[in-house]
């Protein structure tokens, strides 16, 4: 059914810290990657080799400039997939009950069997974290990994999101929201993390942590550690190049 | 958004014929036999056609049946009911009224109300879409509900109805188009709220890929949006307020009619182009649109 469940037990989901985000885009392969391999239809590329490739992503990285008044400008990486909102709007617009959110965990996912591709859900999705599977005809969108994180087939480290699991600046981490002792819950507390676009109403699970303001920028002079070996060793002109630059000088054009 | 063809005949078709059936089934125009008949054929097979055409943006539209399951949240499953139902109640009165002579008021007029049901259903798949404002507003039921009921007139004869009602309907499309302009920021939707980066001057410094996808494709279209001026005077004044005034200023001949559905019909189409091609969606924003 594509009616929400209300409040559930669980609420899984990630924490991603745009401090420590260096923009490698290594959960953006390591998730399709995962994705294309596993869990329904894979994610599909057009015209991959050609002039004009494009392709089905759960998850995408932009970049921010953003330029404080008082500060020097800062470089943000964003990724963004599914945030599994509480409210989830994709959910009650789909017609055919494919989209569901789980009443346990809060998951989010697509029932490619029963989808149209009305497309309905991904208009419903302020974030853009719907993308239609040109291919397949069929709706994806993030699955929170739900085929890695109950898995015991995998060791035990592997238990998390693919993009979690391979993030080499640790920027992203996976855990259950509605545990205000999990390790989610405190870097939320700790951080001041944040919803996206909450003028939409769909209470994100999915938190941001904003970058630490970089105010302590430092005096110049201390930065230029290289500048003593770098200064002129002699200010003034001795013995032959001395008498060269006097010459010099007093030809047509030479300094007055 | 992208102006999908295949959805602005349906949306443009289906409205019009289900208005046109609206009145059939309050048996207005009071006819009968091979008259009636044509008139039950137009008007089935504008809309049938129009529902037809919506599934060819299907991903899979052999499972279309799946999507009047889920009537209890989604306004398209409960358009897809609410069609279908009207279809068979009016087909049914249709059947009765044509073969065998019988016109049974109470089954015309639970059609009827259908029919503007349907009508209503379709503009709430739009108007709920908060990701977009233009759509996101009470002047959006009101458009389609006047566009389909004043054009259903027009094929149905009924010149005075026609006139009141496309008259509402040019000025609610003035009004949307208006108010429409102005509600993104009315909002407060921003590249800031959308990514949290609240203090300093904020741009896009990359986007996430260098070549397109199914987001920008879909829902970050802004192709030929400069003749968006142009096609609104034109929809506006040729497709209703034209329309409007000769209906209200004097008895209308059939040859009269005819270009009056012509000019509506061809302006309510541009009207719906604009409809999809001008509307914003917030997820732009994260694309460095709208900003
Ligand atoms: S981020 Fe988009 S797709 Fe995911 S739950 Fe929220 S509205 Fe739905
Ligand atoms: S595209 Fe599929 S999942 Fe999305 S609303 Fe349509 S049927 Fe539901």
């Amino acid at each position: 059914m594509t009616q929400l469940p209300g409040p559930t037990p669980k609420k899984l989901g990630l924490v991603i810290d745009l401090d420590t985000c260096v923009g490698c885009h290594a959960c953006v392969v390591s998730c399709k990657g995962w994705n294309t391999e596993n869990y329904g239809a894979p994610l599909s590329d057009q015209d991959a080799y050609g002039a004009n490739p494009s392709g089905t992503f759960l998850n995408r990285v932009h970049s921010y400039e953003i330029a404080p008044k008082d500060a020097p400008a800062q470089l943000v990486h964003f990724p963004k997939s599914c945030l599994h909102c509480e409210d989830a709007p994709c959910v009650t617009v789909c017609p055919t009950g494919a989209s569901y959110k789980r009443a346990d965990d809060g998951i989010v996912l697509v029932n490619e069997d029963a989808c149209i591709g009305c497309g309905l859900c991904a208009w419903a999705c302020p974030y853009g974290a719907r993308e239609m599977d040109m291919d397949a005809g069929v709706m994806k969108k993030c699955t929170l990994c739900v085929d890695r994180i109950y898995n015991e087939n995998l060791p035990e480290e592997d238990r998390e999101p693919a993009c979690v699991r391979t993030c080499p600046a640790n920027a992203r981490h996976f855990g259950d929201f509605a545990d205000p002792e999990s390790n989610v819950s405190h870097l939320v507390a700790e951080r001041g993390g944040i919803d996206l676009m909450a003028e939409q109403g769909t209470k994100p699970v999915n938190k941001y942590l904003p970058p630490r303001p970089k105010t302590d920028a430092q005096p110049e002079a201390e930065i230029d550690v290289l500048a003593p070996l770098l200064s002129p060793v002699a200010t003034e002109a001795h013995g032959f190049l001395g008498w060269l630059d006097k010459t010099l000088d007093k030809l047509p054009g030479g300094a007055t | 958004m992208h102006p999908a063809p295949s959805i602005i005949l349906f949306t443009t078709l289906s409205g019009l014929g289900f208005g046109l059936l609206t009145f059939l089934g309050l048996n207005m125009p009071d006819v009968d036999g091979w008259v009636l008949f044509t008139f039950f054929f137009v008007g089935f097979a504008l809309s049938v056609g129009g529902l037809l055409s919506s599934t060819f943006h299907l991903g899979h539209p052999e499972r279309a049946w799946r999507a009047l399951s889920q009537w209890k949240s989604s306004w398209l499953s409960r358009e897809g009911i609410c069609a279908v139902a009207a279809l068979c109640v009016l087909g049914l009165y249709a059947l009765l009224a044509i073969f065998f002579d019988t016109k049974v008021a109470a089954l015309g007029f639970v059609g009827s109300a259908l029919s503007l049901l349907t009508v209503f259903t379709t503009s709430m798949i739009y108007t709920q879409m908060k990701t977009v404002p233009r759509w996101n507003h009470w002047s959006t039921p009101l458009l389609f509900l006047s566009l389909s009921i004043g054009g259903g007139a027009l094929l149905a004869a009924q010149t005075a109805v026609a006139g009141l009602f496309l008259l509402i309907a040019t000025l609610t499309q003035a009004f949307a188009f208006w108010g429409g302009d102005r509600r993104f920021k009315d909002r407060g939707h921003s590249l800031k709220t959308a990514t949290g980066l609240q203090n300093g001057e904020l741009r896009l410094f990359e986007p996430p890929h260098t070549g397109t996808n199914y987001l920008l494709k879909e829902m970050v279209h802004q192709i030929g949006r400069k003749h968006a001026q142009r096609l609104r005077v034109l929809g506006l004044v040729f497709g209703l307020a034209l329309p409007t005034v000769l209906l209200l200023s004097q008895t209308v001949g059939h040859v009269l009619a005819g270009l009056i559905v012509v000019l509506h019909v061809g302006g309510v189409l541009a009207l719906r182009w604009l409809f999809f091609a001008e509307a914003e969606h917030v997820v732009g924003l994260y694309y460095g649109k709208h900003g």
